[in-house]
Parts: C-alpha cells; structure tokens; sequence
C-alpha cells in the first residue's frame, strides 16, 4: 500500500509540472495561436536560472522562485517581439516550427556549455525532512511543490477567468481587432501573455530543480507529453489544462504501481482515444 | 451623373464646429482597393449618415477612419488632430468609438463583462445608471452570456458600452440590419437621446427611412466615393435621386 501512495505522489508531482507547462502552453495558444515547442526550453531554462542565481550569485531558492520567471520571461518577450510576432496570421505550423527551431537552439547553447549531466540544486532548508503520515511517508518538499503549483494554478486561472484584464485577454482571443479599436494596446497585451506562459514554464524549472537535478535536456524529456496533456484537455482551455495535467499525472503515477511496462505510454494510449471520440480535447471547443 | 459632394462643398446645417474631416480617404483589403478618395466632414453634435448599396464603402470608411483598414491613405483629422497614420487604440483614446456591423459582441464574456470591456478614454461617459435607463433589458440579462441574448439586445449592448467610454464621436455601423421594426425604433430613439446628450454621430445605413428619423445630414456612398450630399430638410426633393442611388 506505501507504494501504492508513494506512487500516487509521484504521480501528483509529475502532474503539477504538466498544469504549470500546459497552463502556460494554453495561455498562449489562446492568446497568439502558437503552438509554443519552445516551451520545455523556456522551462529549462528556469531551472538554469535558479542554478545560476544560487551559485554565481548566492541567491536563495526562495528569490529564485520570483526572479527566474521574471527574467525568463523577459528572455520570452524578446523572442515574441522579435520573432513570434511576425507570425500573426500565418498558418500553425510556421509557428511550430519557428518554437522548435528556437527549442533546438537555446538546448543546444546549453548543452555545449553543461554537457548532458544534470547539475545538483539543494532543496532549501527550510523544505528539507519529510512527515511521517502514517499511511506514507510524505517529503516536505515535494508536498510543497504540488501545493505551490497548484495555487499558481488557481491564480493564474482566477486572473483570466474572473478579473478585469482577464476579460480583455478572452476579448483579445476572440477578436483582437475590435478590442484594438477599444482603446487596448492588443500588441502590448500578447507580449504580455507571452510572457505570462513562459514564466509559468520557468517557474516549473525552478520547482522541478530540486527533484529531477537541472539539465539542458530536461525539458525535451518532459515538452511531449505535455502536448499530449494540452491535447487531451482541449487545446486553449485554462481549466482543463489544469484538470488534466493533474489527472494525467495521477494516471500515469496509478498505471506505475499496476501495470509498470504501460506507465511511459499510458498518457499517449488516452490521447488517441480522446481524438478519437472528441477531437477538440475532453473540454476544447469546436472551432 | 449626380454632382460629388467634395470637402468644399459639403452639406448643409452645421450644428457645430467640425469635428471629423476626411480628404481624399482611399483604402485596400490586400489588392483590392475599395476607396477611391473620400471627402466629408462630420460637425459637433450631428448625426450623419452615409447611405449607399451593399458593397459601396461604407463600412470600409468607418474602418478606415477607425485605423482598422491596414493599407490607407489620404487624411482624417479628429478636432484637428491628424489620425490617418494612428493605430486603432491610439485613435479610440482620442474619443472615437465604433460599433461594428456584426456587432462584437464576446460570447466568452457575459454582458457586465462585456458592457465594461472598453475602457473609460476620458471623462464624460454615460454612467451605468444612465445606460440602464437607456437599455433596461441589459440591466437584467447582465450575468448571461453575451451572445446568448436576443439580436435587438446585442445590439442595444454594442451601443451601450460604447457609451460609458467618454467617447463623444460614435460610429455605428448598420446599428438596424435583421432587427425587428419595435427595436429599430427603440434604436431610433436612443440615438436621438444620445443627440440631446452631445454625441456626435456618424451612422452607416441602407434603411433611409429608419436614417431620416435621426439624421441630420447623408452622404450617398458609390463604388467607394462620395457622390452626393444633402441635409435633412432636402430629403424630400431628393427622394427620386435616393431612389436611384440605393436601388429601391
């Protein structure tokens, strides 16, 4: 039974990491149309940020969950103001291929100077032990990562959902032009969103530090199955990405304890199915 | 073939000082161009129309004027202020707001989110209670989702948020298409209140009977040209020549 709920944390673990990339992944398809393959490198590239902010410059991980969204994001508003934008109005793929390529290159920078290996970053002391809950052992940090993530989560979806600049982001999704004619700076707003998504993405890399160590390729591991989740959620839905990351970790966290050889695939497996019988995501609408 | 209203010679019965003057406006969606050089102007505390058949320019002239319309040329001056090169956001802050044909309205926004979309450019807007006295059934469908409501009531919300914005020029493109003649009427009136209250208004119609309960001067639109003018009192000895410009 531990290992059953051993594996169930696992599984919740793995499925903060899905919402908050897939969150940000929604974020902005719905926003700028771009299926963003940048993304598992902007989520590096969190963690390479907090790994630089610890040992070039003594910043804590506590700084370091503020400031490497903030400066990866930037590092994503540059991008869109000096690529992505040009892309407006063009076909899908353009933009997948543009992110991929950008993916490929940012990696590479990076693995040419880190190699492959990962590098170690501590767990903070203050989340460092663990509690015994008497059913399971619980490690203080990774309860915390899946907490954390999931408030970032719920704020993130209360900001578009239920607040005022929320409303022009879904108005600016819809139709950018007439939001435009309003008196909102639309082109400002995207950037914006851009970087909204892709600080998700690198405060996923800070958290996920600490547990899966920081390598170049670590989100090349991780960036495909978390299309699959933005798949199986609906392509743009902020609720179901959030859903669905966590229930598809859970999944594949549960399919780890009882079936080990299908855990790797178990996620791809409900991808076909979902496209199967409802091609726009379990809670995507039809276009 | 009819005498062309030009910026010298525009139509009579001025309310007030000019507020939109638009020389040679030429506009393109991609390769085709739909203005041709377009000349009007539009005075302080007017309603003025521009009729014209389907497909002769007169949305495109709104857009344009809008900073919709990517590839334009030629000059809009707002209070003087040059806009032909201005974005759409810039030109909407100057106090110019726009109610598009097809209406706008958001369906994953709910009506309170929708009628507080825009925001306030500057002082002077309508407060809500003003706007609720204007279009009471807002006031109650205002959790529902916006396209759920019926046409007449979209409509009623297009103009509605436009009002608390403090724009004092608006541009309401077909405000009447497909609705029912008691809503067009309920169109007819507010819009002769929003004249009473100070607003300028540039009206896009091919319903000249509705127009001429609320307008002040037309403007006839052809293949993206101004072709003719005249105020109000002169509807009635132009009828025939309106008869044959519109196709009716």
């Amino acid at each position: 039974m531990q290992a059953l709920y051993a594996q169930l944390l696992v599984g919740l673990i793995n499925g903060s990491f899905y919402a908050l990339l897939s969150l940000g992944l929604a974020v902005i398809f719905g926003m700028l149309n771009i299926i963003n393959f940048a993304h598992g490198a902007l989520y590096m590239m969190g963690a390479f940020v907090a790994y630089f902010l610890l040992n070039l410059g003594g910043i804590s991980y506590w700084w370091a969950l503020l400031l490497a969204p903030v400066i990866v994001g930037i590092f994503g508003m540059i991008l869109e103001r000096t690529m992505l934008q040009w892309l407006t109005g063009l076909d899908h793929l353009y933009g997948l291929l543009l992110t991929f390529g950008i993916a490929l290159i940012v990696q590479g920078v990076f693995q040419n100077y880190f190699g492959s290996s990962g590098l170690p970053y501590a767990i903070p002391d203050q989340l460092k032990g663990g509690m015994n809950l008497g059913f399971m052992f619980l490690p203080i940090y990774r309860g915390w990562v899946v907490i954390f993530s999931l408030v970032v989560c719920i704020a993130t979806w209360f900001l578009i959902e239920k607040t005022r600049l929320g409303a022009y982001l879904r108005a600016a999704t819809e139709n950018p032009t007439l939001v435009r004619a309003f008196g909102i700076n639309v082109p400002r707003m995207i950037t914006l969103t851009y970087g909204l998504g892709v600080g998700l993405a690198a405060l996923a890399g800070v958290l996920s530090a600490p547990i899966n160590q920081v390598r170049p390729l670590m989100g090349a591991d991780l960036i495909i199955v978390v299309f699959a989740v933005v798949v199986i959620g609906g392509m743009g839905s902020i609720m179901g990405s959030i859903i669905t990351g966590f229930a598809l970790g859970v999944i594949e966290g549960l399919t780890k304890y009882f079936y080990p050889e299908a855990s790797n695939t178990v996620v791809f497996v409900l991808m076909v199915l979902v496209l199967l019988v409802k091609p726009t995501g379990l809670t995507g609408k039809a276009a | 073939m009819p005498e062309t209203a030009t910026a010298d010679a525009p139509a009579k019965t001025a309310a007030g000082g000019n507020i939109l003057q638009v020389r040679n406006l030429e506009a393109w969606y991609g390769e085709s161009h739909i203005l041709h050089g377009i000349n009007f102007d539009v005075n302080a505390g007017e309603v003025v129309t521009l009729l014209g058949r389907n497909g002769a320019g007169k949305t495109t002239t709104l857009k344009s004027i809008m900073g919709i319309i990517g590839k334009r040329a030629g000059s809009v001056k707002f209070n003087n202020q040059e806009i032909i090169r201005a974005t759409s956001d810039k030109i909407a802050r100057l106090g110019i707001a726009f109610c598009p044909e097809e209406r706008g309205i958001f369906s994953s926004l709910d009506v309170r989110e929708n009628l507080l979309l825009p925001p306030v450019v500057r002082e002077g807007g309508l407060p809500l209670e003003q706007i609720f006295d204007l279009f009471p059934n807002l006031k109650e469908r205002l959790n529902s989702q916006g396209t759920k409501l019926s046409g007449g009531e979209q409509q009623m919300l297009a103009i509605a948020r436009i009002l608390r914005t403090g724009a004092s020029f608006l541009m309401l493109d077909e405000p009447t298409e497909g609705l029912a003649p008691v809503i067009i009427q309920q169109i007819g009136h507010t819009i002769a209140r929003l004249k009473k209250e100070g607003f300028t208004i540039l009206l896009v119609e091919q319903n000249f009977r509705f127009a001429s309960t609320v307008a002040d001067r037309y403007y006839v639109v052809e293949h993206g040209k101004i072709i003719d003018g005249f105020s109000n009192a002169e509807l009635a000895a132009n009828m025939d020549k309106l008869h044959a410009y519109l196709g009716v």
